[in-house]
């Protein structure tokens, strides 16, 4: 970017003294306004004519410099240029801070808007767009487990769902371009439909921190947000094209730019990856290829009084799920459990068979502001979202290659926001929210997973912060949400009377089929949701925040209405049509010092949960296929608490060792035992080798480490084998050994032409071709993890 | 502060006017590839009363179980040919699933588990287009005077030509144990 940008340099000279003038000067550069680093900043020195980059931590150095006051020009894409006086004493760190003015016309694209509805009082976890490039080949979620606190649920190697603090699915709201996601995100095999080569900047909030979208994110926030546009006649853009060993696979991603000083842009962007079966450190893992399609138009205009943005966004994956996990019954379950491989491995192949998903969400969101004279601002939004599910099983006869779920789900939302400055000290939002959701299943032959319903949502919500002086900033915010379920299911009639619900729910029946019952229930949910912090700058480098959320989550449909067999699981889940809504009170504490030789950042949390609604294994049923463990939903009062911690240290400007190191505890307060699927203890430690005089060649090698789990129930069975007419056990709990994987990342840059930049790219992940198996893999039970993969990419930037 | 009226007035009229939705019910699925009927008929050699052996389970994976049915007792020394025949009892009339794993023979395996106390032999005797064994017919000979169990296990997908269940792979699409005597 830097070269678009021509410097006007602001020259004073000042006397050179016969003196050593081999000091440094550090710096680190951050946003005025919401303390964020500003990544691609020009330092210049003036006299000098020597210029310097900040890179995506916001630090530069600058060497040989003498014992005096320099003055410098520092200025950034979407700041205005601003002069510093700096003396250098000896190696000396300073801090900068640019204030966005141009940013301010800017808001419509920059979403920056987007983060000053977040909670100041949450500290935040900015993943930029040097970091997300790094895995372009990736999903969501890859990059999301890169931060600390942060795990994956995984199915396999391509479903990849992130897990905050414990918690996954319907507890973690995802916004995507400011618009929340509705992705049938409920279940713990549905990876979120987001690409990550769309977005160039992804925030992590481990708490409410987004109440203008939603008061049920009880495990945490991740918002996604698009590139920023600037205020200027430009045209640009990246090409992108990877390749990698493991799955023999490629990615490519284009996108492109134009923006006008009038304020209008438009921008274009596009993406394909396809990957055959991947592997483990010593076999194929057959059918788990994946083949991903996206694309991003949007078009708008920005002036400081209105502006607009229309957006419309692709996403289609295929993903293949692997063959040796779709079993039978629980003796099926038992043989791969006890097999010490993969059940199925069949010759490397890029076709995706049976049982796969095949998903598409398209997105289509039109926004619009106009500022209220010296009042504030009004903004306007509407999305529609329509995710259309298929999921393929191992299928007989005429229904073969037909899908055995077909969801569609469609969701219409309005928001209607207003941001005052009530004074210079203190900021007001208020907002609506209305939304519309309906779902529908096909009829595939196979009785629907999750019953058609449409759902209607109005919220409202107030935020307000005080920032009292330097040191002391305060911020309340309320919620509520009514929520209105209308459903249409039909109950085996077998079930319906094993639960007593001919009893408690008979007004709720609409027809009676013999073998089945038709039923409409009418839900209706009332939940109020808050958050309460105070953030203390008690000096230059320290900063403690504290913050409290109320949280309340509506039961999701799996929880409410599931009764039969889930496939990949091989065991019958049922929920219950009785449960209130979760809710959730989340404690966090985070001591931060950022400064340019070490840095950490300590964050203590603890999160009370009161109706948390767990699924538990209750008794095991037999059935013509054979016996099926039973699992139920229930509610109980859990707590999870834990501490994430982030350290760097720099040995010197080439040279930065990164730490990081999540504990999550979660226990069941009710039953007194351990919650299923907590993330086992982490530790990520980093060595990081970085030149910018040397074509900015960065090399990293990393080491992480995974604990065992040692806290889980105990959900093993018993069941019976003709064969050798005995009775065994299922271990289906118990968690697999610690392991530990070395992953090394390198990049270079040249600079080729004054219009372009080319970056190359080699990563090895998990490079000793180590053996394991991950406690939150579903498909840990019957295959390894993936083995050594080398990737290498190019990028080129125009 | 007009604009505030007008926008909010916008966003209930369309709120309001999607809450309008049609009342058509959804309609009724009955699970196509459940089989919720195993039926093995034995009929003796050189003529007498067949025996039955069946299991049902017409809620497939809800609460209830199966229903385990036996006919009557073998009698030594006789061979029985036998048949297999499945149904999906939830469609009206019932669906033939035999017909349905005779067509894909080559996918397709019935294995035959004897417990220790059973005295008889049990050999399939019809087999897929490569002449690997497929089983939904079968001889059996019943030796001895003894009782045990015997299981009835298809497979779908197993690693054909095999005869053993323990290596055989694939998915299990049923598994019914019968008790029976032969006196």
């Amino acid at each position: 970017m830097r070269i678009y940008f021509v410097m006007i340099l602001l020259i004073s000279s000042f006397p050179l003294l016969s003196q050593d003038c081999d000091y440094t000067l550090r710096g680190i550069l951050t946003d005025f306004h919401d303390g964020t680093v500003l990544e691609g900043a020009t330092i210049i020195v003036a006299g000098s004519e020597r210029s310097f980059v900040t890179d995506s931590e916001g630090k530069f150095i600058i060497h040989d410099l003498c014992n005096e006051t320099y003055s410098i020009q520092v200025s950034h894409p979407f700041c205005l240029t601003k002069g510093f006086r700096v003396s250098v004493e000896g190696d000396t760190f300073k801090k900068f801070k640019l204030e966005h003015h141009l940013e301010e016309l800017n808001e419509i694209t920059i979403n920056g808007k987007v983060v000053s509805n977040q909670s100041k009082t949450l500290i935040e976890n900015i993943i930029n767009k040097g970091e997300l490039e790094r895995y372009s080949n990736g999903s969501l979620g890859d990059v999301l487990s890169s931060l600390s606190g942060v795990s994956s649920l995984n199915t396999g190697n391509t479903v990849i769902k992130p897990v905050i603090n414990g918690l996954h699915s319907s507890r973690i709201v995802i916004i995507n371009n400011g618009v929340r996601m509705e992705d049938q995100e409920w279940g713990a095999e549905h990876a979120p439909n987001v690409d990550v080569n769309s977005i160039s900047k992804l925030t992590l909030i481990k708490g409410a921190g987004a109440l203008q979208y939603s008061g049920d994110a009880i495990g945490g926030v991740i918002i996604a947000e698009a590139s920023k546009v600037p205020f200027k006649d430009s045209i640009y853009g990246k090409t992108q094209l990877g390749v990698g060993s493991n799955g023999r696979g490629m990615f490519f991603n284009s996108e492109l730019i134009k923006s006008y000083d009038t304020g209008w842009y438009t921008a274009l962007q596009g993406s394909i990856k396809q990957f055959g079966d991947f592997e483990t450190a010593d076999y194929n893992l057959s059918n788990t290829g994946i083949y991903e399609r996206n694309a991003l138009l949007k078009f708008g205009l920005n002036t400081y009084d209105i502006g607009f943005e229309a957006l419309y966004s692709f996403f289609k994956n295929e993903i293949g799920i692997l063959k040796a996990s779709h079993v039978g019954s629980a003796q099926d379950l038992f043989r791969a459990i006890e097999s010490d491989r993969s059940l199925v491995i069949n010759e490397f192949t890029y076709d995706i068979g049976a049982p796969k998903q095949d998903v598409t969400h398209h997105l289509a969101r039109f926004k619009a502001y106009k500022r209220l004279g010296g009042f504030g601002k009004l903004k306007f939004q509407y999305d529609y979202q329509k995710n259309n599910r298929l999921e393929f099983d191992i299928r007989r006869g005429a229904d073969r290659g037909k899908a055995s779920l077909d969801l569609e789900l469609d969701t219409h939302t309005l928001m209607l926001d207003l941001d005052a400055k009530t004074s210079n000290q203190s900021n007001l939002k208020v907002g609506f929210m209305g939304g519309y959701q309906k779902n529908f299943a096909r009829n595939t032959g196979v009785r629907r997973l999750i019953p058609d319903y449409d759902k209607y949502d109005l919220g409202a919500y107030v935020i307000g912060d005080y920032q009292a002086n330097e040191e002391w900033l305060f911020e309340i915010g309320a919620r509520f949400d009514f929520t209105k379920m209308d459903v249409f299911k039909f109950y085996r009639t077998s079930f319906w009377e094993s639960r007593n619900y001919n009893q408690q729910f008979s007004e709720l029946v609409v027809e009676d089929f013999g073998s089945q019952i038709l039923t409409n229930s009418k839900l209706d949910f009332n939940n109020g949701s808050g958050t309460f912090g105070i953030v203390n700058s008690f000096d230059e480098k320290h900063k403690l925040y504290f913050n409290y959320s109320l949280t309340s989550r509506i039961p999701n449909p799996s929880e409410l209405f599931s009764e039969g067999l889930h496939h990949s699981a091989s065991r019958i889940e049922l929920g219950d049509l009785s449960f209130n809504s979760e809710v959730g009170h989340k404690f966090s504490l985070t001591l931060e010092r950022k400064e340019y030789k070490f840095s950490y950042s300590v964050n203590p949390f603890i999160n009370n949960i009161s109706d948390f609604i767990v699924i538990e294994p209750v008794s095991t049923t037999n059935t013509i296929r054979g016996t099926f463990q039973v699992w139920e939903y229930r509610q109980t009062n859990a707590q999870l608490f834990g501490v994430d911690l982030n350290a760097t240290y720099a040995f010197n400007e080439l040279m930065q060792f990164n730490h990081q190191l999540s504990i999550v505890k979660g226990q069941d307060k009710t039953q007194n035992e351990s919650l299923i699927n907590m993330p086992p203890v982490n530790t990520t430690n980093e060595i990081v080798y970085y030149n910018n005089r040397f074509n900015n060649l960065r090399l990293a090698l990393q080491s992480e480490y995974v604990f065992r789990q040692n806290e889980f129930p105990n959900t093993n069975f018993e069941v019976y084998i003709p064969n050798t007419e005995t009775y065994v056990e299922v271990d289906v709990s118990t968690p697999p050994s610690a392991y530990h994987l070395l992953n090394f990342n390198s990049s270079i840059d040249f600079d080729s032409s004054e219009r372009f930049i080319l970056t190359l790219g080699f990563q090895v992940t998990n490079l000793l071709n180590i053996s394991y198996r991950n406690y939150l893999n579903r498909m840990r039970l019957f295959a390894d993890d993936l083995g050594r993969n080398f990737l290498l990419n190019i990028k080129l930037k125009y | 502060m007009k604009n505030i009226y007008l926008l909010s007035a916008i966003f209930f009229t369309l709120l309001l006017g999607s809450c309008s939705s049609d009342d058509d019910n959804p309609e009724l699925i009955n699970e196509e590839e459940l089989i919720t009927t195993l039926t093995v008929t034995l009929v003796p050699e050189g003529g007498g009363t067949s025996i039955t052996l069946s299991t049902q389970d017409l809620d497939g994976d809800g609460p209830d179980e199966p229903v385990i049915y036996v006919s009557s007792n073998l009698s030594t020394g006789v061979t029985y040919n036998g048949s297999i025949s499945l149904l999906n009892e939830t469609e009206s009339p019932a669906e033939d699933i035999t017909e349905e794993v005779e067509e894909e023979a080559d996918e397709h395996q019935f294995f035959y588990t004897l417990g220790s106390g059973l005295d008889v032999t049990i050999n399939a005797t019809n087999f897929d287009s490569d002449g690997n064994a497929l089983g939904t017919e079968f001889s059996l000979v019943a030796n001895d005077v003894s009782s045990g169990s015997l299981t009835f296990t298809l497979r779908h997908e197993p690693n054909k030509p095999t005869d053993n269940l323990a290596t055989a792979g694939g998915e299990t699409d049923i598994e019914a144990s019968f008790t029976i005597s032969v006196e």
